[in-house]
C-alpha cells in the first residue's frame, strides 16, 4: 500500500516538473526579448542569459518609439485608428445579419449561411490584387478608412457564424412576447436581444480586434505612406542597417504586444471562450 | 406586413461589404488567373507556366538540397509541423490538467498564441541567432558551432518550421483543454473500477472522445501551415536564395515585387483551391449542426 502510495506521488512531482519544464520553454523566448529590450546591445551580444555585467536601461524603448525612420509612437496610435473602428463596424454588422438568420425565414436561407461561411476559408492572397485595385478606383488606397473597410467585410463571416449560434440558443419566448405587444424587429433586436448577448459580443470583439491589430498583410498591401504605416508594419523597419538592432527591434515588439497582452491580461476569459466557441459547439 | 418587408435592411450592410470586398475580389483573382499578362484569354496555361517555375518547384532540389521551390516548402511544413501540433498540443493538454500552477503555465504558453505573427518571425530570428540566440548557445553549450541557423539554406526552412510550434502549439492546447474538461470523471473511475492502465484509458477514451476536437485542431493547422506569410516575412524574407520561401510570400512577390497579376492570381487559386478543400467538410458540417 505504502508503496504505491509512494509511486503515485513520484508520479505526481515528475508529472509536476514535466509541467514547469514546459512553462520554461515557453517563457524563454520571451524572456530573451525583454533582458535584450532593457540591456544595451554592447551587453548581450554573446547571449542575453550572460549577465557578467547587468545595466538596465529604457533607451531601447525610446529609440524605438522615435525611431528616425519608423516611430512606433506614430504607428501605435495609426494602428488604433485601424483597429477601433475595425472591430465595431464589422461586429454590428454581422450581429443584425446573423439575428436575421436566427430568426427569419426566407427562401435559400441555410445556402447563403453555408455560402457565407465558406467564406471564412478564403486566405487573404486571393483578394489582394483585386483589393488593390478597387481602392485605388475609390481613392481610398493609402488610407485607414479604406482597410477599415477590408477588415470589417473579412470579419463578417466568422463573426456571423459566431453570433448566429449564439443567438440560436437565446430563448424565443420573451421576443415573442414583445412581438405580441407590438414592437417592431429592430425594437426586439436593439432591446431585448442585444443587452442579452454582451458576453459573445465581448468575445468577438476580443478576438477580432487582436486580428486586425496583429494584421501584417492586408495592411502591408493597403498602406504604404512612411507616416501612414501601421505598428506591424513598422516592425521589419526596426531591423537596423547594416547590423541588427536587437536592442530597439526587442523594444519595439514589446511595445506592439503591448495592445494584445494587455486585452489578453483583462479579457482572457472572453478570449478563450470565442476561440474555442465558434471551433467546436 | 409592413414590418416583414423591412426585415431585409438587417442583411443589406453585411452582404454588401461581402460583395465589395470578399466575393468580386475572389471572382477577379480567379478571372485573372486565366489570363496572359496582355489580357488574352489563355485558360489553364498559366497555371502550367507559373507551377513549372523554379521558385514554385523546383526538382533541382531533389539532388542539390534546399531550395525545393515554395510549393514543396508549405507541403514540408505540413507534414513536419501538422503532426508534432497534434501531439504536443494534446500532450500540454493531458499534462498540464491538474498540475499545481498548470493555469499559470497554460497563460504563459497561451501568450504565444496572442503574439503578433510579424512579432513571433521576429522572435524566431532572434532566437536562432548566432551570437545572440538562445538555440545556437545550446548548440555551443553541447560543443558545436553556432551558426545564424535562419542564414544557412540548409537549416533556415526547418528551423521556422521547428520554431513555429512554439507560435502554433498554444492553440492545440487550448482546444484540448476545453475538449478534455467535457469528459465527465465518471468515465474514468469506471474504467478504474475495470483495472484499465492510465494508457489503455487514453487510447480507448481520452483520445476517441476528444475525436471532433481533433478534426478541428487538424483543419485549423492545415489552414495555418498553408497560409503562413508574416513568420516568414520577418524572418527570412524567404530565403537565403529562396530557401525559405512559401507560397504565400511567393505570390507577394509575383504581385508587389514583379507586378505580374496573373502568375499571383494562380498562386492565390492554388492556395484557396487547397484551403476550400481541407476545410470543406468542417465547414459544412459545423454549419449543418448549427441550423
Amino acid at each position: 500500500m505504502s508503496g504505491n502510495m509512494r509511486r503515485k506521488t513520484l508520479t505526481a512531482l515528475s508529472r509536476d516538473a514535466v509541467a514547469w519544464i514546459i512553462g520554461l520553454v515557453w517563457i524563454v523566448p520571451f524572456l530573451g526579448v525583454f533582458m535584450a529590450s532593457i540591456r544595451p546591445l554592447s551587453e548581450i551580444i554573446h547571449g542575453w542569459w550572460r549577465f557578467e555585467s547587468f545595466t538596465p536601461t529604457l533607451r531601447n524603448f525610446i529609440g524605438a518609439w522615435n525611431h528616425p525612420a519608423a516611430p512606433l509612437s506614430e504607428g501605435m496610435v495609426n494602428s488604433l485608428k485601424v483597429a477601433i473602428p475595425g472591430t465595431i463596424v464589422p461586429l454590428f454588422v454581422a450581429a443584425i445579419a446573423a439575428y436575421g438568420f436566427a430568426r427569419f425565414r426566407f427562401p435559400m436561407k441555410t445556402y447563403l449561411f453555408l455560402t457565407i461561411v465558406m467564406l471564412m476559408t478564403i486566405p487573404q492572397q486571393m483578394i489582394a490584387v483585386p483589393i488593390f485595385r478597387i481602392m485605388k478606383n475609390l481613392g481610398l488606397v493609402d488610407t485607414p478608412f479604406g482597410l477599415v473597410l477590408v477588415h470589417s467585410a473579412w470579419g463578417i463571416p466568422w463573426i456571423l457564424f459566431f453570433m448566429r449560434n449564439f443567438f440560436s440558443t437565446l430563448p424565443i419566448e420573451v421576443e415573442e412576447a414583445a412581438r405580441v405587444d407590438g414592437a417592431s424587429d429592430f425594437r426586439v433586436f436593439f432591446q431585448i436581444v442585444l443587452p442579452m448577448c454582451v458576453p459573445a459580443l465581448v468575445s468577438s470583439a476580443v478576438l477580432q480586434f487582436m486580428w486586425v491589430w496583429n494584421d501584417f498583410f492586408l495592411a502591408l498591401i493597403l498602406i504604404y505612406s512612411p507616416e501612414k504605416l501601421l505598428a506591424t508594419q513598422r516592425i521589419p523597419l526596426l531591423r537596423g542597417m547594416y547590423h541588427i538592432d536587437w536592442g530597439v527591434l526587442t523594444a519595439g515588439t514589446i511595445i506592439v504586444m503591448l495592445a494584445p497582452i494587455l486585452v489578453f491580461a483583462f479579457l482572457q476569459r472572453y478570449y478563450v471562450k470565442g476561440m474555442v466557441g465558434w471551433v467546436s459547439k | 406586413m409592413r414590418e416583414r418587408l423591412l426585415r431585409p435592411i438587417f442583411f443589406v450592410p453585411a452582404l454588401v461589404l461581402l460583395a465589395a470586398f470578399v466575393v468580386y475580389p475572389v471572382v477577379n483573382t480567379v478571372w485573372l488567373s486565366f489570363l496572359s499578362p496582355n489580357g488574352d484569354f489563355v485558360g489553364l496555361d498559366n497555371y502550367a507556366e507559373v507551377l513549372s517555375q523554379p521558385e514554385m518547384v523546383d526538382p533541382r532540389g531533389f539532388q542539390r538540397g534546399f531550395p525545393y521551390g515554395a510549393l514543396i516548402h508549405n507541403f514540408l511544413w505540413l507534414i513536419i509541423h501538422l503532426p508534432l501540433t497534434v501531439l504536443l498540443g494534446l500532450a500540454l493538454a493531458v499534462v498540464l490538467r491538474g498540475v499545481r500552477g498548470g493555469s499559470v503555465i497554460k497563460s504563459v504558453v497561451f501568450l504565444g498564441m496572442v503574439t503578433p505573427m510579424i512579432v513571433g518571425g521576429i522572435i524566431l530570428r532572434f532566437m536562432f541567432d548566432g551570437s545572440i540566440g538562445i538555440v545556437p548557445g545550446i548548440v555551443r553549450l553541447l560543443g558545436g558551432t553556432p551558426h545564424t541557423l535562419t542564414a544557412y539554406p540548409e537549416t533556415a526552412l526547418l528551423s521556422l518550421i521547428l520554431g513555429s510550434l512554439w507560435l502554433w502549439v498554444p492553440f492545440g492546447m487550448v482546444l484540448y483543454s476545453a475538449g478534455l474538461e467535457t469528459i465527465p470523471s465518471e468515465v474514468y473511475e469506471a474504467a478504474m473500477i475495470d483495472g484499465a492502465s492510465p494508457l489503455s484509458m487514453f487510447f480507448r477514451i481520452t483520445f476517441p472522445l476528444l475525436k471532433p476536437i481533433t478534426e478541428v485542431v487538424v483543419t485549423m493547422t492545415f489552414l495555418w501551415d498553408l497560409k503562413i506569410f508574416d513568420v516568414v516575412y520577418a524572418a527570412t524574407m524567404g530565403g537565403p536564395g529562396g530557401a525559405s520561401n512559401v507560397l504565400a510570400l511567393q505570390m507577394y512577390f509575383y504581385a508587389f515585387r514583379e507586378f505580374n497579376s496573373n502568375s499571383a492570381a494562380v498562386v492565390a487559386c492554388v492556395l484557396m483551391l487547397l484551403t476550400t478543400l481541407v476545410a470543406a467538410p468542417m465547414m459544412i458540417r459545423s454549419a449543418r449542426e448549427a441550423r
